[in-house]
């Protein structure tokens, strides 16, 4: 008895040791549409993309051929490892993907497993650098783009009043109009009066800080200079150093920073327009949180989405003329009203629907109108090419160790940083 | 089945008959048991034998089968202060689960073994936890162990004591983590080890009784080596789980890769970030094969063990001749 119960034990144990791996197979081709064949089309889409039940009506109403299957993975990361692991297997992928811009570079890779998706219906449908970043050096454009995040600053305007600040959007404007050196300073004074934090964590400023520079970890040919250039090693310093002071030391996305959002631990932090509504959700019994129309040094971008049409798919043109539709103009305005998903297509920056749009939570601020100038005034389009992910990963968790953990001081994380971006190679 | 009876019967009738049960003698057991083997095959041997293919080759998630590049990968691995910052982590959440889990175990299966009203409520009130899914124990759990806003730094804050930084520091991460594998599997334990407590014979209690031993003195002197085999096989199987601990260490925190300065980052943790992270399939089969090598020669060092305690495990011999004086039989169930 007892040995063959250890026997098990060490078979099961070896069984259950390896894991699996997925097996390689050649892709499916596409067929060219027949628009009376029916046809299911699937849609994978993380977060909330704001493509509601009847926005997708509209779709099928118009092509009553076409059933719409909608996916949603829960985290952008949760969609990466699934879509990364499908495309290496060559099956299994929606007909229509989406892909988000931190992993976007990653993808390009692969851009000859997608479809071509350019097209005179959608040439300069979108700003100039979205769809520049989704064309391969063929010319081939294979991401649809959806929404950006121009980013803005979200404040608590009760907590801006207890320190003497002004506390209405344009005061906090005026107020925080200038470079870093500016929004620090501002900083400075608001700790001093209350001896509370500034912003919500170093990680989250840098991201700010480093979606101004054009070649921070590597140059337009793919060369990584990451350790060597000054502009990253300085943008990490230098938040490290305000933060030792101003940040509330909590690593974004963790349970102490969705705890912050509503327990009022920090007054000011950097808010692309998805931010609004993880804000909302996450103090939906706050009345306090306002946003402001600037950014420290201009503009900047950060994140943001596309959707792409894997080439492994059954129906690819079907697929592409169902992404093309989803990605124009009108049905993307609805998406925002729906998500507050801000929209990369040129067309809607003149729209009413979005430069009326007001927020009810964030004290009815006109957020249309403050987006669409903070996507204005983008004039960086950061170079990210397939190493980008896992260097500025890399240099997160450098952050992390001296803002959240403090287990370590800049340099010593900085040196280790140096050792993790080599030990990528 | 066919009895032997059977078989001779067919025997005598015809000759094909006889050639068929022949056959079935010779094959019929190896069938029996083969959908076992085939099983193992296809889910167990196929997936080891390719994962060390993998393993000797630049493999890349999506671009596939690369150069054979032999023992590279290997020396790579071997070489990062990453993997063994891993192993450390593995092995010191593995202990600080496995040593406490037992103990509590032991002592949980040692009360349900008393005579106490309402016996299944209890028993399968400690099974609970074991219910509830991973993935929810540990978010839970993580969320407990916030470092400024959590509830056990508040409850700690309340008695005085300075906060703990659960998530930055690695000893207290790792005791978070143990805390969540202890709060799942003791339940579980203690009901394999009171299962093995229930197949000791009354009798030697009895005997200890009228010798006049306490009860703790029985515990520790019948108890325990009687219950040998059963923590042979508690140890080995926790073992080979806590050496492949994966879902709590990942559901830590929001990024899943095991800290910033890879505080809890265990052996599984950094073969998923190669795979899946860096996108790098022969480095990650290579982690997952030296994985595989350390679970093997544990398995061994306890299969050593066990063979020195079962040679020397001859306690029984003495006690068991109070059977023939107490004929009273207890009923030994499991």
């Amino acid at each position: 008895m007892r040995t063959s119960r250890r026997t098990i034990a060490a078979i099961v144990a070896g069984a259950a040791a390896i894991t699996l791996v997925a097996t390689g197979c050649a892709p499916g081709g596409g067929e060219a549409a027949d628009p009376n064949e029916k046809i299911t089309l699937t849609l994978a889409t993380f977060n909330d993309f704001g493509y509601t039940d009847e926005l997708l009506a509209q779709y099928t109403e118009s092509h009553p051929n076409v059933k719409i299957v909608q996916n949603k993975a829960a985290t952008s990361n949760d969609a990466r490892d699934n879509f990364f692991t499908k495309l290496g297997a060559g099956s299994g992928l929606a007909d229509v993907e989406a892909i988000e811009v931190d992993w976007l570079a990653e993808m390009m890779q692969y851009s000859d497993k997608l479809t071509d998706l350019s097209g005179p219906e959608v040439d300069g449908r979108w700003v100039d650098w979205k769809s520049a970043s989704a064309t391969d050096p063929d010319g081939r454009l294979v991401g649809y783009g959806t929404d950006i995040g121009p980013e803005a600053v979200c404040y608590r305007g009760d907590l801006l009043k207890a320190a003497g600040l002004p506390s209405d959007p344009d005061g906090v404007a005026a107020l925080l109009d200038g470079g870093w050196d500016k929004y620090y300073s501002v900083g400075q004074q608001y700790v001093d009066a209350t001896g509370k934090p500034w912003f919500d964590s170093a990680g989250a400023t840098y991201q700010g800080v480093i979606n101004q520079v054009e070649n921070a970890y590597e140059k337009n040919d793919g060369t990584v200079i990451a350790t060597e250039n000054p502009e990253v090693e300085e943008a990490f310093t230098s938040v490290l150093e305000a933060s030792s002071t101003l940040s509330a030391h909590l690593g974004q996305w963790s349970d102490d920073w969705t705890a912050g959002l509503a327990n009022g631990s920090f007054a000011t932090m950097l808010c692309p327009g998805w931010m609004l509504g993880v804000i909302s959700g996450n103090a939906p019994d706050i009345s306090d949180w306002n946003v402001a129309n600037v950014f420290p040094g201009g503009g900047g971008n950060w994140g943001g989405s596309y959707l792409t049409v894997p080439a492994q798919g059954k129906h690819t043109e079907a697929a592409k003329e169902f992404a093309a539709w989803l990605t124009a103009p009108e049905q993307q305005l609805q998406a925002f009203t729906n998500a507050g998903t801000f929209p990369s297509q040129v067309a809607t920056y003149t729209d009413s629907t979005l430069l009326d749009a007001t927020n009810e939570y964030f004290n009815n601020a006109p957020v249309g109108q403050i987006l669409t100038d903070r996507s204005k005034a983008i004039t960086v389009t950061p170079f990210k090419s397939v190493h980008y992910f896992p260097i500025n990963d890399a240099l997160q968790k450098a952050l992390t160790r001296v803002d959240v953990d403090k287990s370590q001081s800049i340099s010593e994380s900085w040196t280790q940083f140096v050792a993790d971006v080599k030990a990528l190679g | 089945m066919t009895t032997a009876l059977d078989d001779e019967r067919r025997i005598r009738r015809i000759a094909f008959s006889q050639k068929l049960s022949h056959w079935d003698v010779k094959i019929s057991p190896y069938l029996y048991i083969s959908p076992f083997f085939i099983l193992f095959t296809v889910t167990g041997l196929f997936p080891l034998l390719y994962t060390a293919y993998v393993s000797v080759h630049e493999w890349h998630l999506i671009g596939g089968e690369g150069d054979f590049v032999g023992l590279d990968n290997f020396s790579f691995v071997l070489q990062q202060p990453q993997f063994w910052i891993a192993l450390r982590n593995t092995f010191s959440i593995f202990l600080l689960s496995m040593i406490p889990q037992v103990t509590f175990a032991l002592v949980i299966a040692a009360v349900l073994n008393e005579n106490l009203r309402a016996k299944t409520f209890w028993r399968m009130g400690v099974l609970l936890p074991y219910i509830v899914a991973p993935v929810a124990v540990t978010l839970i759990f993580s969320n407990m162990f916030g470092d400024q806003y959590g509830l056990v730094n508040n409850l700690l804050g309340q008695a005085g004591i300075a906060p703990v930084q659960w998530h930055s520091q690695e000893l207290p991460s790792h005791v978070a983590i143990a805390t969540m594998v202890n709060f799942r599997w003791t339940g579980y334990t203690a009901l394999i080890l009171l299962a093995g407590m229930q197949a000791i014979p009354r009798d030697l209690y009895e005997a200890a009784s009228i010798d006049g031993a306490s009860k703790p003195r029985q515990f520790f002197s019948i108890t325990i080596p009687q219950l040998r085999p059963t923590l042979i096989f508690v140890i080995v199987t926790s073992t080979i789980g806590g050496l492949q601990i994966f879902d709590e260490p990942r559901l830590y925190d929001q990024y899943g890769q095991g800290g910033a300065n890879s505080q809890w980052m265990t052996i599984t943790i950094y073969l998923y970030n190669l795979g899946w992270g860096q996108l790098n399939f022969g480095r990650a089969a290579a982690v997952a094969w030296l994985l595989f090598l350390i679970i093997v020669l544990i398995g061994l060092v306890n299969l050593a063990i066990t063979r020195t305690i079962a040679a020397s495990n001859d306690i029984t011999a003495t006690p068991r001749k109070s059977k023939t004086v107490q004929p009273r039989r207890q009923k030994v169930t499991a």
